[in-house]
């Protein structure tokens, strides 16, 4: 049964038991164990490939040779004939006959090493599949293991320190809040910026003598001595001249 | 094998990093297996806790328990969580006992800064998916 399967049935019974019971230490030492004879048998297979495939390879160039070998034979057996050599021929030919037996034998031979090649070949892609197969089936049962037996440690953890885990909703409020704070803060000190920042730079203005309000003292002081000079010497006197001192 | 903390060393840095600055603090929590609790500044009610078996590295965030639940809307959740899973990035929806959880999984030699990556997205997942679901929530 795969680890997953086995978690939906676990999982529709006791939740808190799946952490153990998903990897009982049994069943992974079955697995571990077929994996390790899987991998065993693997390294066997490879190693009779080898063999195989180079048995494969001479029988390969054998029938080549023995294929030349007839070849020439036969040539030769066709110049003794042409030569009147009936028996030479014969002898020859006696020959070839042996050749063509032993082409045979070497035939059937490749033809049984390459059917071990594939048979081999199937055997290694078979076991592979099944070891990362059961690494799979381990890695997932030593996850789930791992999750839960983490679990446990962050609830003993946060029991020990004697808090508590907060609802949903209140930490979505704390932080909220949080960010609430933060948000006021930085608007505070922008505007407290922009405060001091504003009144540092009038009070420079000022200063320096510019911008309203600058001179307002004078121009207050050249009021007043224009109304005292308009009271003393009559009202026929133009504004603009009374403006400055001493023009009275 | 290297253990757990000696992979990750870095990850606070890396981690704050990928959000932006914010404050990261590491604690590895004593158990069976090696955990360690990723707390972040602002976003202390959420830590991410990174542990591994052999072949990977988890990283969790528990969300809800099922007491959370409004129970007549649990079925409509459970919908709306499978329906989410594949447009949430590197983040996917789980259970553990009773507690759903949203979890980032990487390769077992996985290097610091890919884990700190997670981690920050993770963190970010879990504050939308908390936010997109607080309807289903009591």
């Amino acid at each position: 049964m795969s680890v997953l399967k086995k978690l939906v049935t676990l999982m529709r019974g006791s939740v808190r038991e799946i952490g153990e019971s998903v990897v009982d230490a049994n069943a992974t030492r079955i697995y571990e164990q077929e994996i390790v004879d899987a991998k065993h048998n693997v390294a066997q297979a490879r190693g009779d490939l080898t063999g195989v495939m180079a048995k494969e390879m001479q029988s390969a160039r054998e029938i080549e040779r023995l294929r030349g070998e007839v070849a020439r034979y036969e040539g030769l057996a066709l110049e003794a004939l042409n030569k009147q050599q009936e028996g030479l021929a014969e002898e020859v030919a006696g020959r070839v006959a042996e050749l063509e037996k032993e082409l045979d034998e070497q035939t059937r031979s490749h033809a049984t090493y390459a059917v071990q090649v594939v048979r081999l070949k199937e055997l290694i892609k078979g076991a592979e599949a099944k070891i990362r197969e059961h690494e799979r089936q381990i890695v997932m049962a030593k996850t789930t293991e791992s999750v839960y037996r983490a679990t446990r440690s962050i609830a003993d953890s946060i029991d020990g320190t004697g808090s508590k885990l907060v609802s949903a909703k209140e930490s979505l409020e704390r932080i909220r809040q949080r960010h609430e704070d933060l948000a006021d803060r930085m608007t505070a000190a922008e505007q407290l910026e922009n405060e001091v920042g504003s009144k540092a730079l009038e009070a420079k203005l000022a200063a320096a003598g510019i911008g309203e309000g600058a001179d307002r003292r004078a121009a207050i002081m050249a009021r007043i001595r224009s109304r005292q000079a308009g009271s003393t010497a009559g009202a026929d006197v133009p504004p603009a001249a009374q403006g400055e001192p001493g023009s009275a | 094998m290297k253990t757990l903390q000696e992979q990750l060393r870095g990850l606070e840095l890396m981690t704050s990093d990928a959000l932006g600055g914010l404050g990261v603090h590491l604690q590895p929590i004593p158990g069976e297996v090696e955990v360690i609790q990723v707390s972040i500044e602002q976003r202390d009610a959420l830590p991410i806790y990174v542990t591994c078996s052999d072949s990977q590295i988890l990283c969790m965030c528990y969300l809800w328990e099922e007491s959370d639940l409004l129970p007549e809307r649990r079925t409509e959740l459970l919908e709306t969580l499978l329906d989410l899973n594949p447009s949430v990035p590197l983040s996917s929806f789980g259970r553990v006992g009773n507690h759903y959880v949203l979890l980032g999984a990487l390769a077992r030699n996985a290097r610091a800064e890919d884990v700190a990556h997670d981690v920050a997205t993770l963190s970010d997942n879990a504050l939308d998916a908390l936010d997109a679901m607080s309807e289903f929530l009591q």
